[in-house]
């Protein structure tokens, strides 16, 4: 092999890596929903769309600064995810899983919907631009190390919430046995909420770190959304270190697929591999 | 019993309660005094788990009410009861097994009021079973029986509470075990807790406390002081196998 293709593959890998950080944040969300409260949020990445469009409302539109904007996008969106679990999941929270599943999915085409009749079905951005980040021979984007830096900080920052806290460990607690914790005094219906408001404020931080890298339209879920999704069963769903660490492989199967063939090609790599995971360990990788 | 003049710290009266279309207690009445251990025995299948349920809140009671000095609990929300001083060991210690044992302590201490105290708490559990100390950064499903049953015990004490309820604390152990389960029983009764206890192994539960009633198909069917019920034929015959 030359030195010029082993600085590219160098290049691919190390992308993957940033790629990594943002779909393990994307998937946490999903992953700190289903191990709380036993639900799939199909529509999980419709609420990131909605949190894009929230910073380019605020950033663009009204001409916020970008990071106010921003906080304000994690706001709304986090505001969505207790709403959703309010007045969507908590009525069928003992229905069928499949009931669960439909329900969410009826809101993924409604946020499509209300989406497309609110926005337009044309393509908006930030248009913010960064300079590439040259080290060598090696470029790498903004953007991506902005959301490989951010999505780890989010990712530590809900680790030491989950563990130092009351309320987080509490939202671990429920999740191994949730009939008693009236007993210590945990209310589950007020524990689930919070819970669902800070999944709603990881897929805001996501949207926050999407947006500088992709065009906002209505349909934009669909390209990360059944992704997350399949990270998240690939690590077992509820397994949030799974989650973790199936993010990272799936990225190199992207990134190395597509430095190899072609970047369509990347995602074809990747998704054969979970299909043959999904024959060789269905409940997850990372499942005891 | 008729000693009460309205003066229990638990009262329960006329109680009915059960699970969807099965009734499980009928008409239950007991007291339980300030400073008190008292047991509730009788067969599997009596209604025992049911009444610790319903005193919790964990179920819903049709009937009758119940009251904790005076307060009836008739609208409380089950994640209220702990808040009067209520705190209950419930069947098969139900430990959070992937937290570990500091974090289960921490679970029980989870009201506010309970969580300026913590500390003190955690020192006062920690004195009373050295080994909880010393298994603190355990997960709690690595414990031992006996040791799970001590951490689900410290939980319940960690809130502070004046009154106990041990769901048959002696249930699913070996039978080494269960001794020192209920020397475990003794001492709390010892540090002064109220004491409220449901018990399948009646003739070691009923040397540990001061009173007991016997439950049987969800009806009171006997109840006295401890010695008089160990000396009662019919306790003797149908559960002691004398």
């Amino acid at each position: 092999m030359s030195e010029v293709f082993d600085i590219f593959l160098l290049e691919s890998v190390l992308n993957g890596l940033l790629l990594g950080g943002l779909l393990a944040l994307l998937s946490l969300g999903l992953n700190l929903i289903f191990g709380v409260i036993d639900v799939v949020w199909i529509c999980y990445a419709e609420l990131i769309m909605v949190g894009m469009y929230a910073v380019y409302y605020f950033h663009v539109v009204f001409g916020w600064p970008l990071l106010l904007a921003m906080l304000m996008g994690i706001l709304i969106v986090a505001m969505a995810g207790a709403a959703l679990h309010y007045f969507v999941i908590r009525p069928v929270l003992a229905a069928e899983p499949i009931n669960q599943l439909l329900v969410t999915g009826g809101v993924l085409f409604f946020l499509q919907a209300a989406a497309t009749l609110a926005f337009g079905i044309e393509f908006k951005n930030l248009g913010v631009t960064f300079p590439p980040i040259v080290v060598g021979d090696i470029s790498f984007s903004m953007p991506r190390l902005i959301a490989f830096v951010t999505a780890l900080a989010g990712m530590l920052g809900m680790y030491l919430f989950l563990t130092r806290t009351y309320i987080g460990t509490a939202i671990r607690a429920i999740s191994q046995d949730r009939t008693i914790m009236p007993l210590m005094g945990v209310n589950p219906n007020r524990i689930f909420l919070v819970t669902s408001a800070l999944g709603g404020g990881l897929a805001g931080l996501g949207a926050c770190l999407l947006v500088l890298q992709y065009d906002i339209h209505p349909a934009i879920g669909l390209s990360f959304g059944p992704i997350t999704f399949l990270i998240c069963v690939l690590g077992g769903l509820g397994n949030m270190v799974g989650g973790f660490i199936a993010a990272f492989i799936f990225a190199q199967f992207i990134s190395v697929g597509g430095f190899f063939f072609a970047i369509e090609w990347g995602y074809v790599i990747a998704f054969l591999f979970f299909i043959g995971m999904m024959f060789w360990r269905p409940q997850g990788l990372f499942t005891k | 019993m008729s000693d009460a003049a309205g003066n229990a710290m638990l009262r329960v009266e006329d109680v009915s309660a059960g699970y969807d279309g099965f009734q499980a207690l009928f008409g239950v009445s007991l007291e339980v005094n300030a400073g008190e251990s008292v047991a509730v025995i009788g067969p599997n299948g009596a209604g025992k788990t049911t009444l610790l349920r319903a005193i919790s809140k964990l179920i819903g009671v049709t009937g009758g009410d119940i009251a904790m000095e005076g307060r009836s609990l008739k609208s409380v929300p089950a994640h209220e009861v702990i808040g009067y001083g209520i705190a209950q060991v419930p069947e098969n210690r139900r430990l959070f097994p992937r937290l570990t044992v500091a974090e289960n302590l921490k679970m029980g201490g989870f009201l506010p009021s309970a969580r300026a105290r913590h500390d003190e708490r955690l020192a006062y559990v920690y004195s009373l079973f050295p080994r909880m100390k010393e298994r603190s950064g355990q997960l709690a499903g690595t414990l031992s029986g006996g040791e799970q049953q001590m951490c689900a015990i410290g939980r319940a004490l960690m809130s502070g509470p004046k009154l106990l309820l041990l769901d048959e604390p002696s249930a699913g152990l070996a039978p080494v075990v269960v001794q020192s389960i209920f020397e475990m029983v003794k001492r709390i009764c010892a540090e002064g807790y109220t004491v409220l206890i449901v018990e399948q192994n009646i003739r070691q539960v009923l040397k540990v406390v001061d009173r007991a009633y016997l439950l049987e198909t969800g009806r009171i069917k006997q109840s006295g002081p401890s010695a008089q019920l160990l000396a009662s034929d019919e306790i003797r015959k149908a559960y002691l196998g004398i």
